[in-house]
């Protein structure tokens, strides 16, 4: 082809090309903001008009509305007043709640557990990792985020696994395009998974064992002793290293202490600022820490919760909440009610220990949140307590209900409307703000969806 | 006339007997019964003789013998059927080899796993157990009714049509498990293999097939080897076994529904079947049902693409579509998975309850028995405190043929005695802790599983 011909042609390329950029980045415009894949919403002013608004603190009002504004909750109320100015959303029908809250879960650090390890960063490795932050390794763009979110849950908290001293987890909503954009509190529990007694052997070690060789119930409980009194001495050492952090920084002729990330990160949970989540199920060991809370006045949360129920009397002595995650387990002894951790929920309730229910997931199956809270209503909770458990709770728990878990005038925007009880399987989510925002209710599973359901179509001719 | 009248009397009073001729039977009265085959009936009485459903209707009489069970404000469905198990198996791969067509799970049934109970506490009633996904070709699967407490051999359906277990992908791959070195990796390691693998197997039923064939037809002297393994292969070329195939991706179905066309025969189920949505036209059309999660998802590569969606776009495609659990834990609210399609998609009610009852029925050939409640059907039938798509409802009663074999209100009963038992018991010397005086054995006794092995334990619960 001559070159005449080839500059007339590379000439109209070019153009081609800047004018679909151009046209390109007009439509990305007007659309929301936010990848493709983890769409953020759009801020604004709103009003949810004529609903049932479930507030969860303050009972139910009938037919009332909700206004958000800034990303806050600045009215709640019966009527159907809305101010000016505000995009007015047609609540008929519709009900309103709080955006549910799985407070333990290790949301967008794994994608796909098995056969994708590249994807996984719950666990460190090494056995004191006070200092991981699961804030750091939260991916804002998992397809977890979206499909979790459009069940109508709009903030977890992920946390790290493993190991003694696992991590930190961090309270995030579902939305944003960076961890800072996701973070409530990005460093908001210390996950310990305290010693437990460990008998091995068989099938009968479940949760209390480890496998391994079958020992000595007694010698199983010096080894615990033995662990923990190592788990007392780390927290000493943070202590001590902070002290001397503090000297050094008021009189630098001191010798300066040595780095140390892990002792340093100890410091705000055992000087009892902030909470240690303690995984647990077995009774002896939920005792045992409540004991060891107890002894190194540090604020305590049980994560798991199985036989929680039995140790009420110490957990309510040292205001050890728990977050109960075995709805969907199965009990562990033969001989155990069938419904025995369906019920334990209940019990819970009916001891006066604080609870919250949680789905313990990695990530995929958060969604599942409601569902289990509704089954735990089959089983003795009531379901007022039920839609407490997923909304309230695990915000007091978590040290956010002043921002978050109930609708009031105040909080942040965190709010689902839905066309029925969200607890309930056959109910589907129609609005959903988190931080004030509209979230488009499209999720990875919606595209794909979209994408297949009319294939096979015949063509009309 | 006055004859008649004689002859009239004493049919009156042979009729009388009314006790021996109703012992047995079971009068549950006004519930809302959802047939699963004709809609929901309000206030509707069931009557169950003989272990099969007599009549449906309003205001049915009970007999002197008739133990009648109110169900005002309570729903009634069909016992719910799972078509995916390994549930009360004491095994549930053979590994050592690619094709195990030879084994069978009726030779590992275990009646004693507690798995049963809660299962039908959960509403279960029957369900299709399976091997594992460790071969492409895996062994002979055996559909039961869920009869706690009576001998293994009551267990088994009589008469139900034999099934099979096939599988594709990542687990038969043995994708996950590392090789030691000096081991040799087992054929196939690629899902290329694994098609070859199959296509292999059947080529040797044709041939041995025509070798029994023409033994039969007395053109050849003296009668082949018989071949357990080959036998049940050539049953699926007949259309006599029904194959259910373990499988997540759409290709890999789809050249297997493919396969099967090449050697003449229909594919019974998909299984798992995660991606069935995407090739729901071509399952259609081969006619093979799809025997799937609610809503798994994410937990391995193949499941990455799975959606909620699925048993819609199925369902609406005209694929015969049934929810399973492939988990001891899940089993027990297959309820609120059927609950689930309504939501994703909007799938009619009961067409959703069709999913975990008849549905799966028909995909274990066994809907002329059991699937939905209508005269003459086994008795297989659920009492539930509400309606069994909301999660604060749970089931009261679980009937299989009529039998009560979970009874929520004596299983409570029964639970001062057994925490009674269990206090006797604590208080013995071998069982209490050293701390309270207690000479408790110094190595507690293993319990051993040999029968699990590895393969065992990358197979059931959502894998």
């Amino acid at each position: 082809m001559s070159l005449k011909s080839r500059i007339r042609r590379s000439s109209f390329l070019s153009f081609f090309f800047s004018v679909s950029l151009c046209l390109c980045g007009a439509s990305a415009a007007a659309q929301s903001d936010g990848s493709q894949q983890n769409k953020t919403g759009r801020a604004g002013s709103f009003a949810i008009v004529g609903a049932r608004i479930v507030t969860v603190s303050g009972g139910v009002i009938e037919n009332g509305t909700v206004v958000i504004q800034n990303g806050k909750i600045t009215a709640v109320g019966p009527g159907t007043t809305v101010p000016a100015g505000v995009e007015r959303i047609e609540g008929r029908g519709l009900s309103v709640f709080p955006g549910m809250i799985d407070a333990a879960t290790g949301l967008g650090l794994a994608e796909i557990g098995q056969g994708a390890n590249a994807t996984v960063d719950i666990a460190e490795v090494g056995s004191n990792n006070a200092h991981a932050k699961a804030i750091t390794a939260i991916n804002p763009h998992t397809s977890h985020v979206n499909v979790t979110r459009v069940n109508g849950i709009t903030t977890v908290m992920s946390a790290p696994a493993g190991g003694l001293i696992a991590g930190q987890g961090a309270v995030v909503n579902l939305n944003g395009s960076t961890q800072a954009e996701m973070a409530v509190e990005g460093t908001a529990a210390l996950v310990i998974n305290f010693p437990r007694i460990a008998a091995g052997g068989g099938g009968f070690g479940g949760f209390g064992g480890g496998g391994g060789q079958p020992v000595d119930f007694a010698e199983a409980i010096r080894r615990r002793d033995t662990q923990v009194d190592e788990l007392k001495k780390t927290f000493t050492k943070a202590l001590n290293h902070a002290r001397a952090m503090e000297a050094y920084a008021k009189d630098k002729s001191l010798p300066a202490p040595s780095t140390d990330l892990a002792l340093e990160a100890l410091v705000p949970y055992v000087r009892g600022e902030k909470p240690i989540v303690f995984t647990a199920e077995r009774e002896r060991d939920i005792r045992a820490i409540a004991r060891f809370v107890g002894e190194m006045k540090v604020k305590g949360i049980i994560v798991g919760g199985q036989e929680a129920w039995r140790a009420a009397d110490v957990l309510k002595q040292n205001n050890i909440p728990v977050i109960y995650t075995n709805i969907y387990s199965l009990p562990v002894r033969e001989d155990d009610p069938y419904d025995y951790l369906f019920e334990a929920p209940s019990k819970l309730q009916q001891a006066g220990v604080r609870f919250a229910i949680s789905t313990g997931d990695q990530g995929a199956e958060a969604r599942d949140l409601p569902y289990q809270a509704g089954l735990a209503g089959a089983y003795g909770l009531s379901r007022d307590e039920a839609l407490k458990s997923v909304t309230l709770y695990p915000a007091q728990i978590l040290g956010v209900a002043d921002r978050m878990g109930s609708i009031e005038v105040g909080k942040m925007a965190n709010v689902v409307v839905a066309d029925g009880d969200i607890l309930d399987p056959r109910t589907n989510i129609r609005y959903m703000f988190i931080n004030g925002r509209l979230i488009p209710l499209t999720s990875r599973h919606t595209e794909l969806f979209d994408s297949f359901k009319e294939r096979g179509v015949p063509e009309r001719p | 006339m006055n004859r008649l009248i004689i002859f009239v009397l004493i049919a009156a009073i042979m009729a009388v007997p009314v006790s021996a001729q109703s012992r047995g039977e079971v009068l549950i009265k006004n519930a809302t019964v959802m047939t699963a085959s004709n809609g929901t009936l309000n206030g509707t009485d069931v009557l169950i003789r003989n272990g099969k459903v007599a009549r449906i209707g309003k205001n049915i009489a009970a007999g002197t013998g008739t133990k009648v069970i109110d169900a005002t404000g309570k729903y009634l469905t069909p016992g719910i059927i799972d078509a995916h198990s390994h549930a009360m198996m004491s095994a549930i791969n053979e590994g050592s080899l690619s094709v195990t067509s030879m084994t069978r799970i009726r030779d590992v049934l275990n009646p004693e796993d507690i798995a049963i109970y809660r299962a039908l506490a959960g509403g279960v009633t029957a369900a299709l157990l399976l091997h594992g996904s460790a071969n492409p070709i895996g062994g002979q699967s055996t559909t039961v009714k869920l009869k706690w407490g009576r001998p293994v051999e009551d267990f088994p359906v009589a008469g139900a049509p034999p099934g099979i277990k096939f599988a594709l992908g990542e687990n038969v791959k043995r994708a996950s498990s590392f090789i030691q070195p000096g081991q040799t990796p087992r054929y196939p390691r690629t899902r290329m293999g694994t098609m070859e693998t199959i296509r292999d197997a059947f080529r040797r039923a044709q041939d041995y097939k025509r070798e029994w064939d023409e033994f039969k037809a007395k053109k050849t002297k003296a009668p082949p080897r018989v071949d357990e393994q080959l036998m049940p292969l050539v049953e699926i070329l007949e259309g006599k076994r029904l194959v259910h195939c373990h499988g997540y991706r759409s290709d890999e179905h789809l050249n297997m529904l493919k396969l099967a066309e090449e050697f003449g025969f229909r594919i019974g189920t998909l299984q798992h079947a995660l991606e069935a949505y995407k090739i729901a036209p071509e399952i259609a059309k081969h006619g093979a049902g799809a025997s799937i999660f609610a809503d798994s998802w994410s937990y391995k590569l193949e499941a990455y693409d799975a959606i909620p969606y699925n048993a819609y776009v199925l369902w609406k495609n005209g694929v015969l579509v049934s929810i399973n659990s492939d988990s001891n834990e899940r089993i027990r609210r297959l309820n609120l998975d059927a609950a689930k399609v309504m939501k994703y998609g909007g799938v009619p009610e009961q067409d959703a309850l069709q999913m975990i009852t008849l549905n799966p029925a028909k995909q274990l050939g066994i809907d002329k028995r059991t699937g939905s409640i209508e005269q003459g059907k086994d008795a297989d039938i659920v009492v539930w405190t509400g309606h069994p798509f909301s999660p604060y409802s749970r089931p009261e009663l679980t009937m299989v043929e009529g039998e009560v074999f979970f009874d929520r209100a004596a299983d409570i009963e029964k639970r001062s005695l057994l925490a009674k038992e269990r206090q006797d018991l604590e208080k013995l010397d071998v069982n209490r802790a050293p701390s309270a005086g207690g000479t408790s054995p110094r190595i507690p006794a293993d319990r051993i599983r040999g029968d699990l092995d590895d393969a065992d334990r990358v197979d059931g619960d959502n894998r």
